[in-house]
């Protein structure tokens, strides 16, 4: 086991030099710049802001900087916030979304995987067709359709909850509600499929013909097969999830990573946008190494054949 | 199967239980809403609109940092909140010499920065000597060259010490400033924030003199000696200011606090003012007029804006480098239909570059709507150059909902009067600047906002060489009618000059100008001492919250 996981973080090294070096490149070859604006400066003040963030090297010169500072952990400063430095910024934003994220999960879990389940057990009954049909209507329906929806019945025709921010526990729910309704769905659906598959298998059959009681056959038995779609679907759910979601935080006016990761973009705020991708990257390859991790341990199969 | 039976007694039941638990914990935490709270703690709900790149004012440049610094700084004068007409700040009185070109300020014995320092004049000194900085590269540092030879000392041509810029420290409370030329918006012009002071030990202390990005601007850093001071600053979520305790005009001052939300997108900005958790909007969404007007008439606000929405054509490249063409373009347009069926937000029609009644200059309306002129001059183009018709034009502009109605409503108008097929780009906004700045484009979108109010601000822009043309056009007739506005300090002669100036835009169309804006918000009846302004400044300090009644 640990030396899977040493020579999968031995992988992921160059995994992430390469993605560095493409995105350094790619956003310096994108049109405009980060001191363009529509008050245009005067070429002397650009020559100066330029020199000042080290944009005057030649390019090649500012790649080996970057990756030498990047080897030290300094992200630099963003150039549209240049009070602040990138890793701080992250810093500040991660905890958000990485709250809402878990909240969107717990909640998208606590709903997705019992309506899957009894949807499985109940199957073609109306216990099974009237929470389907919701589902699709919940993956069909995008969030920001669904958030302004919540936040009228819920906050400003109920006043149960303040209708945006992110100043305390109250302001989590509704964002987190309308993130997990969508995840739930889904999860939803994909516990369903896999219950139906796993309640065939002649295993479950020998279960009970062994006397194991329904209440053991279900959790010990039946859910470690049929929840591995939906472990499938976690790994890149979580990452997603925490990583911020970009129309979430605008309806709900949250301050997480995601909206640094689409405006640093348009910013052209090149430490930013460097800063972001390679902490995603990061963050992606070890959820998904973790998520093998617990792929393995629920299914025997998968941990053979490695 | 049974199964599910269990399932739902023990699994299901210890679920609703947590889910009901945390649910209800959070309603029994539900408050009242910010604008009701206000009342009792006179704390202001602010939208801001955008998280301000710099709470430095020598390296600001936004409308959202004007917004916060002006409740963290004061410069010499403040504003009167109605007309915006100077008024004491730090300095307490000042006298102007008779050919307007030497301003000596007294400076006010109690006004103090926020760790309770005096402010005196050599602060004032450092300041301007740090935004002029050769080294420093401020953007707005142009802002201070009518001070007498601040851009020889700018522009690297001299140190401090040789360029003897003009500004003086006769004593700690006595400056004097001396101007390059007449300026008769001076006292204005002090309330840009590129005038402001900064307090030079605490820049010291960070070694900001010429860095950029440096922490003294963060909450527990900043010290300033405005009505307000820095409490907490969270990046995109909050900034928090609190009454400043040192102010010298503290009595004055009635609210406790300001929490400025930078809110970007305007629908969640509406949604924030609707359930109470704002006082006041930045913007609304076109689209939105309609039906806040029905709902919301006593709040939704038209006031005027010191701006002007229009079109650069490239005179460098066909069919624009032929006048007769450029004129056609503009006669054909209907502006009173273009604001009338198509922005429906009160703006007004452009027929001049300068809106009317900036600093008291009212031009001429020339750019007007004629279209069988048009035809006219087009036709004759055409017949010069053996054409049957324009080839299709691109107009360029940034991706914006707002931009392309307009764009498609002046696509309309050409092809109606002129049989001329346009084509629409759109670019990122960054790409567009660039593509705009390289003079990569044939006709393009553009707006100004001024920075003072006087016809100046606006037309310096098309001065031979200036950075901001951008459309390849010259006349040494408007860069001496514009000098000689600018050397003068007699009103009417400036506005001769300034007319001069208008008139040649109107004949030469370099550029097409569209409407004049308007800021349009939602502002909580409750906000007073809240007047609507041409700059959209409104000092802080004389605003108060109060119920309805009590006006």
């Amino acid at each position: 086991m640990t030396k899977v996981i040493f020579s999968r973080f031995l992988q992921a090294l160059p995994t992430l030099w390469v993605i560095a070096t493409v995105t350094f490149f790619m956003t310096r070859f994108a049109p405009g710049g980060p001191f363009d604006s529509e008050k245009a400066i005067p070429e002397e003040i650009k020559i100066k802001l330029q020199s000042h963030f080290g944009l005057d090297r030649p390019l090649f010169d500012q790649y080996l900087l970057y990756l030498k500072n990047l080897l030290q952990g300094d992200l630099g400063p963003s150039f549209k916030y240049p009070e602040w430095n990138v890793s701080e910024l992250i810093a500040t934003a991660f905890p958000v979304s990485l709250t809402l994220g878990a909240l969107s999960l717990t909640i998208a879990l606590l709903l997705g995987i019992p309506v899957g389940m009894i949807a499985a057990l109940k199957r073609n009954t109306w216990m099974d067709y009237l929470p389907m049909s919701l589902t699709m209507a919940g993956i069909c329906l995008p969030t920001f359709v669904l958030g302004p929806f919540l936040i009228y019945g819920l906050s400003t025709q109920l006043g149960l909850f303040p209708p945006l921010g992110w100043y305390g526990p109250s302001d989590w729910f509704l964002p987190s509600l309308t993130l997990g309704l969508f995840y739930a769905a889904y999860i939803a659906r994909l516990t369903r499929a896999g219950m139906l598959e796993t309640l065939q298998q002649e295993y479950i059959k020998t279960a009970k013909a062994k006397g194991a009681t329904p209440w053991r056959i279900l959790t010990k038995h039946a859910a470690r097969g049929g929840l591995l779609p939906v472990m499938t679907f976690l790994g890149p759910a979580f990452a997603g999830l925490i990583s911020g979601s970009f129309v979430i935080e605008s309806i709900f006016f949250i301050p997480g990573l995601g909206k640094f990761f689409v405006t640093a973009a348009f910013n052209r705020d090149y430490t930013m946008v460097l800063g972001t991708v390679l902490f995603y990257a990061t963050l992606i390859i070890f959820l998904n190494l973790f998520v093998d991790l617990v792929q393995a341990w629920l299914d025997p199969k998968s941990r053979q054949s490695k | 199967m049974d199964l599910s039976k269990i399932y739902q007694s023990r699994f299901s039941h210890t679920l609703q239980f947590l889910f009901a638990g945390w649910f209800f914990g959070l309603i029994s935490c539900s408050q009242p809403t910010n604008v009701e709270t206000a009342l009792e703690d006179q704390v202001l709900h602010f939208g801001l609109g955008a998280e301000p790149q710099h709470l430095d004012p020598h390296l600001a440049t936004s409308v959202a940092a004007h917004n916060v610094l002006t409740a963290l700084l004061e410069g010499l004068v403040s504003e009167d909140p109605e007309n915006l007409q100077p008024r004491p700040g730090v300095a307490q009185s000042w006298s102007i010499s008779d050919d307007g070109l030497i301003y000596t300020f007294n400076l006010r014995k109690d006004a103090r920065w926020s760790n309770g320092d005096s402010v005196t004049a050599g602060d004032f000194i450092y300041s301007f000597r740090r935004i002029l900085n050769p080294n420093f590269g401020a953007k707005y540092a142009s802002m201070l060259y009518p001070l007498q030879n601040a851009a020889i000392y700018h522009q690297g041509m001299k140190s401090w010490e040789d360029a003897q810029v003009g500004a003086e420290a006769i004593n700690p409370y006595t400056l004097q400033l001396t101007l390059e030329n007449p300026v008769p918006y001076f006292l204005q012009l002090l309330n840009h924030f590129s005038w402001f002071p900064v307090h030079p030990p605490t820049i010291e202390k960070f070694g900001a003199f010429e860095k950029i990005g440096t922490s003294w601007t963060k909450s527990g850093n900043f010290v300033g000696n405005g009505p307000f001071t820095l409490f907490n600053h969270q990046i995109n979520s909050v900034i928090e200011v609190r009454k400043n305790r040192s102010y010298w005009d503290e009595k004055t001052v009635r609210l406790n606090g300001i929490r400025f939300y930078p809110i970007e997108a305007v629908y969640t900005e509406e949604r924030a003012y609707r359930t109470g958790f704002l006082h006041l909007t930045q913007s609304v969404s076109a689209d939105r007029i309609d039906f806040l007007k029905d709902k919301y008439s006593n709040e939704l606000h038209f006031e005027p804006y010191l701006g002007t929405y229009f079109y650069r054509f490239n005179l460098k490249s066909p069919p624009f480098d032929d006048l007769r063409v450029r004129q056609a373009f503009s006669l054909a347009i209907d502006r009173q239909r273009l604001v009338d069926k198509v922005l429906k937000g009160g703006q007004a029609p452009a027929t001049s570059f300068t809106p009317p009644g900036t600093g008291g200059f009212y031009p001429k309306s020339k750019f007007q709507y004629d279209p069988s002129t048009a035809q006219t001059l087009l036709q004759s183009y055409l017949k010069e150059k053996g054409l049957d018709r324009l080839p299709p034009i691109e107009l360029t502009y940034n991706t914006s909902e707002g931009h392309k109605k307009v764009a498609e409503a002046l696509h309309g108008m050409w092809k109606d009067v002129l049989g001329v097929e346009i084509q629409l780009l759109n670019m990122e906004w960054k790409v567009f600047l660039s593509t705009v700045s390289k003079g990569d484009f044939t006709l393009a979108r553009a707006g100004w906002i001024g920075d003072y109010v006087d016809p100046n601000t606006f037309l310096h822009m098309w001065r031979s060489g200036e950075s901001l043309n951008m459309t390849g056009w010259e006349n040494p007739m408007y860069d001496q009618a514009l000098e000689s506005a600018q050397k003068t300090g007699k009103e009417e002669q400036r506005w001769q000059s300034f007319q001069e100036c208008e008139d040649l835009l109107a004949k030469e169309f370099p550029i097409l100008p569209l409407y004049f804006y308007v800021h349009l918000t939602l502002r909580h009846p409750s906000v007073r001492g809240w007047y609507p302004t041409l700059l959209d400044h409104h000092p802080y300090k004389y605003v108060y919250l109060s119920e309805e009644e009590t006006q």
